[in-house]
C-alpha cells in the first residue's frame, strides 16, 4: 500500500492534472490562454478551477483590463507539494508494475 | 493496465509543461541563412570597404557608414527570414506566433540585446571601435542565453560559444572582424544545422 495514498485522487482528472502542470511552469496564467492550452469549454474550466481552489492548491486572481474582467490563476505552495508529490506517486507505481 | 494510463498522465503532464512556457517551433534554417547573410555581408566590407593600409576608418568617413548599412542590412534580413521560416513552422506545429511564451521570449532576448545595442552606439560615438565585435559577441550570446528558457533549450549553447568568443576577442584587440565572421558567420551555420537536422528526424 503506502504508494497508492499519495496519489491524489484530485488529480486524477485530465483537466484539473492539465491545470497543475501548467501552473507549476508559469507565473500566472490567465483563463483565455488556459483554455486555449487546455482545449476545454468555458464551463467545464471554471468548475475545474473552483475545485482546485477549494483545495487550495490555486489562487484565483479576478481584475478588470479596462471594462473587460480578466481572471487569472495562481499555484499556491500548497498546490505545488501536492503535485509534486502526485508526480513522485506515479513514478513510483510505473517503477513498481515494469 | 493501470501502469499504461499512469505513464500517459505522466507524458502529458510533460507536453503542457513544455507546451505552455516553451516556444519550440524556432527554425533551424533561419539559423543557417542568417550565418550566410553575416558572410556575405562580412566579404563584402573586406573586399571593398575594409580601411587600406595606411588608412583608418572615422565615425563620419563614407566607409563606415556602409559598414553600418551593411550591418543593418544583414540584421534585418536575419530577422525577416527567421519571421517568416518561423512563422511556417509554428503553424505547422499548430504553435502561436503570438501569446505569452513568445512575448516572453521575445522580451527576454531583446533586453540584453538592446541594451547591449545602445551601449555600443555610445562607444563608438566618443570614438571607442575597438571593442565592437568583442561587445556584440557578449551581449548576443547574453540574450541567447536568457531567451534560452522560453525556447528549444539547445540555443544556450550557441549562447555560451557566442559569450567565450566575445571574451577571447576581447584580450585579442585587432582581430575583433575575424571573431565577428566566426560567431555570426559561421556559429549560426554550424547551430542552426544542427537544429534543422534535429527537427527533420524528429
Amino acid at each position: 500500500m503506502g504508494l497508492i495514498d499519495n496519489i491524489n485522487k484530485l488529480f486524477d482528472h485530465r483537466i484539473r492534472l492539465g491545470m497543475m502542470s501548467i501552473l507549476i511552469v508559469n507565473d500566472d496564467v490567465d483563463f483565455t490562454r488556459m483554455k486555449e492550452l487546455l482545449d476545454v469549454t468555458d464551463g467545464n474550466l471554471a468548475s475545474h478551477t473552483k475545485t482546485l481552489e477549494k483545495a487550495n492548491y490555486i489562487i484565483i486572481e479576478k481584475s478588470f483590463v479596462g471594462k473587460k474582467p480578466n481572471t487569472k490563476y495562481r499555484i499556491t505552495k500548497e498546490g505545488r507539494l501536492a503535485f509534486k508529490k502526485h508526480i513522485e506517486a506515479l513514478e513510483n507505481l510505473i517503477r513498481k508494475q515494469t | 493496465m493501470e501502469s499504461k494510463k499512469y505513464l500517459d498522465d505522466l507524458s502529458g503532464i510533460k507536453e503542457l509543461m513544455s507546451r505552455s512556457s516553451r516556444f519550440i517551433s524556432l527554425s533551424g534554417l533561419s539559423g543557417i541563412m542568417a550565418g550566410i547573410y553575416a558572410l556575405v555581408g562580412a566579404v563584402l566590407t573586406y573586399v571593398y570597404f575594409l580601411p587600406k593600409e595606411g588608412e583608418y576608418v572615422t565615425l563620419h568617413s563614407w566607409n563606415f557608414k556602409i559598414i553600418i548599412g551593411i550591418l543593418i542590412a544583414v540584421a534585418a534580413l536575419s530577422v525577416v527570414t527567421a519571421f517568416l521560416l518561423t512563422s511556417k513552422k509554428a503553424k505547422k506545429n499548430n504553435e502561436k506566433i503570438w501569446d505569452d511564451t513568445t512575448k516572453r521570449l521575445l522580451v527576454s532576448f531583446l533586453v540584453p540585446l538592446v541594451a547591449g545595442g545602445i551601449y555600443i552606439l555610445i562607444k563608438l560615438n566618443s570614438q571607442h571601435y575597438g571593442l565592437t565585435g568583442s561587445l556584440m559577441l557578449i551581449f548576443y550570446g547574453l540574450a541567447l542565453i536568457n531567451a534560452s528558457k522560453y525556447t528549444i533549450s539547445n540555443i544556450k549553447y550557441l549562447g555560451y560559444t557566442e559569450l567565450i568568443l566575445g571574451l577571447i576577442c576581447a584580450a585579442l584587440p585587432g582581430y575583433g572582424f575575424w571573431f565577428w565572421i566566426i560567431g555570426f558567420g559561421f556559429m549560426h551555420i554550424i547551430y542552426g544545422s544542427l537544429i534543422y537536422f534535429k527537427e527533420e528526424k524528429g
